[in-house]
């Protein structure tokens, strides 16, 4: 008997949400248009998330050591900060290179080079050049490497310069904005989440608002309250997934059309690329969002009525 | 079978509608109440469905308060009554078929049973015609019909019926009072409210006259006067 009622309520919501087609249509419309500010918020999540990321990446602390110190001692330093749990990569760039890299800098400019050829020899030092994973963590690095200046070669500093101080208040800026962002960024999308979700959620109220008198007659035939409200929330499941294959259609070639468009502006990030690589993922989100709104709308609005 | 003790019912904002009713109705009676607009008569029948409470008072259906029933004990009591409307209340988006059919589901009865009792009854009806058509494609007694086809279809033990004829004209006027006495004979106790006298008169059954929210009379086999 459990089967044949499920059977029933599943094909009472398909029939109802058939014969209603004009009612239906509006309700995916508009279940369309919040799963697609979901969407677009998820998308919007992973471009910020890949922007701050860039924006990171490009936050570095330079050690500039001495010319006389010694190629072991220096990786020997190395060692020791990539052994530091907030450091994420340690790059070694040698005399020889930090020379080539500055001739290549300087390539137009004849005066410096004519006047690096007069000093003769080599007047640069080695550099490492050290990445941490989170941008709050260059300060105890810092530290870090003023604590080590006290390792001597044969009694002498090596580190010549490390320029974090120099930088520290563009790194806090920089820490501060990306902080800012992820707590604004979350806060903005729950904020839209919410309002296209109160939108949906009255919008299927209205619908069943119409068919209060329907209940009502139900209630007096005797049918209990599962029965009476199962198949309004079948159609509400039905308005769902209908909306999230609308959604996830629409957005092909919307990403085709806005990818490349934004790819300069967001350092090379591909939306269609990120679409494609976590379609699974966007899927789940935007047919389990549809699915579960048109669920919960439909069962909490019949509720209303009911109370006969 | 069906008891009043002594209800009145009070409604905030118009005040008081019934007063004072105690009345019993046997198994197998056909009674008709009566009355003017706004006498109490539909609410009556919607104290007697557990639509409204009394303000005062019990009403009881085999020696039990209607109103201490919970859920699922009031979704059974009412598939014990089969109801008839003057606005027909049928789904609008169910055929006729569907209709009756929906009845039948909400009572547990097997899709056999369903398929097997629709159709007969639609042709006791005389709508064996009509069955995959939806109520806007139907005149008013037709509906009315496929009402009368789904209060019986369950075998209810009473059929309660408000101003059933209101919107029909004479003919099938006519017809849904024959096949409620019809159903009548058939051993369902039958409760009509109407303020048709010519409907009353014919019946020459137990009338019930009602006048702002009291009983004023209580004939056996009565004629309407009010």
């Amino acid at each position: 008997m459990f089967i044949t009622k499920v059977k029933r309520i599943l094909r009472a919501g398909f029939i109802s949400f058939w014969r209603n087609s004009f009612v239906s249509l509006a309700s995916i419309l508009i279940m369309t248009v919040t799963l697609s500010v979901i969407g677009l918020l998820v998308f919007g999540s992973a471009v910020l998330n890949t922007s701050l990321s860039v924006l990171r990446d490009k936050v570095d602390i330079n050690v500039y050591f001495v010319t006389g110190a010694g190629e072991k001692d220096i990786l020997s330093l190395r060692g020791a900060i990539e052994a530091l749990p907030e450091v994420k990569n340690v790059e070694y760039v040698s005399r020889d290179e930090s020379l080539a890299i500055f001739r290549t800098r300087h390539e137009g400019d004849q005066l410096t080079l004519q006047a690096l050829d007069e000093l003769g020899g080599n007047p640069l030092g080695a550099v490492l050049n050290i990445k941490a994973k989170e941008t709050s963590q260059y300060e105890s690095i810092a530290k870090f490497l003023e604590g080590k200046n006290a390792l001597s070669n044969g009694g002498s500093q090596i580190i010549d310069k490390v320029n974090y101080y120099q930088n520290k208040t563009a790194i806090d800026k920089l820490s501060a904005i990306i902080s800012s962002s992820r707590s604004l960024g979350l806060g903005i999308i729950l904020f839209f989440s919410l309002i296209s979700i109160v939108i949906t959620f009255n919008t299927i109220r209205l619908v069943i608002y119409n068919s209060r008198e329907e209940i009502s007659v139900m209630r007096l035939v005797g049918a209990s309250t599962r029965y009476i409200r199962g198949p309004f929330v079948v159609s509400g499941v039905m308005y769902g997934i209908v909306a999230g294959f609308l959604t996830l259609i629409i957005f092909y070639p919307l990403l085709l059309w806005l990818g490349p468009k934004l790819s300069d502006f967001f350092s090379g990030f591909s939306l269609l690329s990120y679409y494609g690589h976590h379609f699974i993922e966007i899927f789940l989100i935007i047919m389990g969002t549809g699915v579960i709104l048109g669920a919960v709308s439909s069962y909490l609005a019949v509720r209303r009525y009911l109370k006969v | 079978m069906i008891y009043f003790d002594d209800v009145s019912k009070e409604y905030p904002t118009s005040g008081v509608v019934l007063e004072g009713i105690t009345l019993g109705i046997e198994p197998k009676e056909f009674v008709s109440i009566v009355g003017p607009s706004g006498a109490g008569k539909t609410t009556i029948l919607k104290l007697l469905l557990t639509e409204e409470r009394p303000t005062t008072g019990q009403v009881l259906f085999e020696s039990i308060d209607v109103n201490s029933l919970r859920n699922e004990e009031v979704n059974r009591y009412r598939r014990r009554i089969g109801m008839v409307f003057q606005d027909f209340r049928l789904i609008p988006d169910k055929t006729a078929y569907e209709n009756i059919a929906f009845a039948m589901e909400a009572a547990g009865r097997g899709d056999e049973e369903i398929a097997a009792d629709v159709p007969h009854v639609l042709d006791l009806v005389d709508l064996g015609n009509k069955m995959w058509n939806f109520p806007h494609e139907l005149s008013g007694g037709e509906k009315q019909r496929v009402a009368i086809a789904r209060a019986i279809i369950n075998q209810p033990d009473i059929i309660i019926a408000d101003e059933p004829t209101g919107n029909l004209d004479p003919v099938n006027t006519n017809d849904v009072i024959q096949i409620l006495k019809k159903v009548n004979d058939l051993g369902t106790t039958v409760i009509l409210t109407t303020h048709n006298k010519g409907v009353v008169d014919i019946l020459k059954r137990r009338v019930i006259t009602l006048d702002q929210g009291r009983i004023v009379r209580d004939d056996r086999k009565g004629t309407y006067t009010v």
